[in-house]
């Protein structure tokens, strides 16, 4: 299914994420620290220019590359896996499909490289399904030509880390015929009045970088508006919709992790007398595991081989999303029943898996929110 | 500068890994085939010479036609070109043999300075790095942990069980490296798909004006006369504190060159 260049890539990342994720990862989650050495050895490796052009820094590759990376990482650790996904998904993308020639000049060589994150605001402590409900506000002030900003956004990924250097803001930049007009405005890290709260406490994600940020008077360039004023919501819509598939291809690595560590285990744990893998009881929730795994991979690729292609992909990025959320919190349920009492200790990467699960869930639109995709999709 | 690289496939070490029944060789059908661990430093270590000093670097290896995908992964962490020393004679072949065939495909390459693992994880010999240096009349710097590179003159720490000793000497030369001697890159997808494209020379033993029964079995050296498994491993020595328990430990340690 993955041609040779993509079968190559996915083994480097499988080989990085064994010997350089996995030994240290559970205690970045213990400690809630970011991994920043991890993530300078992704950068090195060029996995957050996989999607981009060499013009800007990038590996040439294309979304779906990105997808096989973002699995590979997500079966050993979902924290990295999301640092990556939004890094180059909401951080450097919208950036790169929007940004003025100026925009992309300014920003993404950095951000392609992995040397600098950028973040993307959509959310805030009000509104997140609809996301039209934006209430943070920029007004551009003519005398200085400058946007002024106000508001918050909630749970913001990548926006805090000591390398974050940019982020995307979506704000109400006025009304048209009783509508919000809704513009996406670049907000350099340090700009006076941008504040960055302190970290989340996450159930999930604990290695991920997740603030609340506040803005109080922030003042940017007008030159700073994203692309188009009043496009904002077309968007954070494409926006959403190709992360979509990325997150799908993160819950299929979750899903996949589950069914390896269940695997070994199932092999060296014995019960009344024989490896529990010998149970047929284990044994189908394991098939039941591989088979829920693989038809998740089926739809992303799906959906990432349409949107390479150039074809419409909306509905089966909604799919993709949508199956293999639910898939990979069901998988996180059973390897953790399989492993027992040890499956409740975070020590065991199921533990991590099973914490890590319920999100997939709801970041990116829930699972409610899929579905409204696809019936509308389908003419409902 | 020109570099050459030696590259090996060997099985997996982290993997179950067999003899043949028939004729006591690596059974490569039933490993996983990987690079020589210690070779990814070689290559490593050749890489960040030409980025600081410019030059070529080329992946030399003998082996059979599968041999290419460990050809083709070294190449995606960044060489310039590959030979790949390919015929069904070379089977069997002694370690002896084995450098004479690299050696006449290394005059063809004419390198400043070879570098090579300092042993492969499958034979473990540590000799071809030395039966080299002496057939192509280079100087031999083996067992590095740390090389540097002024003109012509290459000084190594080589890595000893006491600590190291400093060598120098002049290309050419062959150095084989240790895995202390920095951190190999992981290849990137560009490397990956440029890795495609670069050209991968392919020498029969008649291009490099040897006779099949130089090399093979035929002309082997060494013979495996018989091979077995290693036994289990034997539980550990018990030592029972009665006043001495300290003396021992540290007797058991330096019979073991821990301190
Ligand atoms: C760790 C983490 C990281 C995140 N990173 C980012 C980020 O980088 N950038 C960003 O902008 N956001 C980010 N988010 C926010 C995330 O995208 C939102 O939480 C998500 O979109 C849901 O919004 P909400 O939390 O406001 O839930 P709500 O919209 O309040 O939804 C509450 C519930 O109501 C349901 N619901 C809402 N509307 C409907 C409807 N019409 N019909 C049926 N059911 C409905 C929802 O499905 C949900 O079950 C992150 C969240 C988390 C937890």
């Amino acid at each position: 299914m993955l041609n040779e260049e993509q079968e190559a890539l996915r083994q480097t990342v499988a080989e990085f994420a064994h010997e350089v994720v996995a030994p240290v990862i559970a205690e970045h989650y213990e400690k809630h620290t970011f991994p920043y050495d991890i993530i300078r050895q992704m950068s090195k490796m060029g996995l957050f220019g996989l999607p981009f052009p060499e013009q800007y820094g990038g590996m040439g590759g294309d979304y779906f590359a990105l997808c096989v990376a973002i699995e590979e990482l997500a079966r050993v650790d979902s924290s990295v896996a999301i640092t990556l996904e939004a890094a180059v998904s909401l951080g450097a993308m919208p950036i790169y499909r929007f940004g003025t020639e100026e925009q992309k000049a300014t920003w993404l060589p950095q951000l392609v490289t992995g040397e600098a994150l950028a973040a993307f605001g959509l959310t805030e402590p009000g509104f997140g399904s609809d996301a039209g409900g934006a209430q943070t506000r920029a007004v551009l002030d003519k005398a200085s030509n400058e946007w002024v900003i106000n508001g918050s956004k909630a749970f913001i990924t990548n926006s805090g880390t000591d390398v974050t250097v940019v982020v995307a803001v979506a704000a109400v930049t006025g009304e048209t015929d009783g509508r919000k007009e809704i513009s996406i405005i670049l907000v350099p890290s340090g700009t006076p009045g941008f504040h960055v709260q302190p970290g989340y406490s996450k159930v999930g994600w604990c290695a991920s970088d997740t603030h609340e940020l506040t803005f109080d008077d922030v003042r940017v360039p007008a030159a700073n508006l994203l692309g188009n004023r009043g496009r904002g919501f077309a968007q954070f819509l494409q926006t959403l919709d190709e992360g979509r598939i990325a997150i799908a291809a993160l819950a299929t690595g979750l899903a996949q992790g589950c069914v390896d560590e269940s695997l070994r285990y199932a092999k060296q744990r014995h019960a009344f007398g024989q490896p529990i893998g010998n149970f047929q009881a284990i044994q189908f929730k394991i098939a039941d595991m591989e088979v829920r795994t693989h038809t998740a991979r089926l739809a992303w690729h799906d959906a990432a081989a349409r949107l390479v292609r150039g074809a419409d992909f909306k509905r089966q990025a909604a799919i993709a999303k949508l199956h293999a959320s639910e898939i990979a919190v069901t998988n996180a349920r059973e390897a953790t029943q399989i492993h027992g009492g040890y499956g409740f200790m975070n020590e065991f990467p199921v533990a991590r898996f099973w914490r890590d699960s319920k999100i997939l869930e709801i970041g990116e639109g829930t699972s409610e929110v899929q579905r409204m995709v696809i019936a509308r999709d389908l003419g409902l | 500068m020109k570099i050459v690289v030696l590259v090996k496939q060997v099985p997996d070490s982290g993997a179950e890994r067999n003899l043949r029944s028939d004729d006591s060789t690596v059974d490569r059908d039933s490993a996983n085939n990987v690079i020589n661990e210690m070779d990814e430093y070689a290559i490593e270590e050749a890489l960040k010479l030409r980025e600081a000093h410019g030059g070529e670097v080329t992946i030399l290896t003998m082996g059979p036609e599968r041999a290419a995908e460990s050809i083709r992964k070294a190449l995606s962490m960044g060489p310039d070109k590959a030979v790949h020393v390919l015929d069904d004679a070379l089977h069997g072949s002694c370690a002896l043999a084995t450098s004479k065939v690299l050696a006449a495909a290394l005059k063809t390459l004419e390198p400043d300075l070879v570098i090579a693992g300092a042993e492969s994880t499958d034979a473990r010999g540590q000799v071809l790095p030395h039966m080299l240096a002496e057939r192509l009349g280079a100087a031999a710097l083996t067992g590095a942990r740390k090389l540097t590179v002024d003109g012509a003159t290459l000084t190594i720490e080589r890595q000893t069980e006491e600590g190291y000793e400093v060598v120098t000497a002049s290309t050419p030369a062959v150095v084989s490296v240790w895995d202390t001697i920095n951190e190999p890159r992981y290849p990137s997808f560009k490397g990956i798909m440029e890795a495609k494209k670069k050209p991968v020379q392919t020498l029969s033993l008649g291009d490099l004006g040897i006779d099949a029964g130089e090399v093979g079995f035929g002309g082997a050296s060494t013979a495996v006369v018989e091979h077995a498994r290693r036994p289990p491993r034997q539980g550990g020595t018990r030592v029972n504190d009665d006043g001495e328990g300290g003396v021992k430990l540290v007797e058991f340690l330096v019979s073991e060159k821990f301190v």
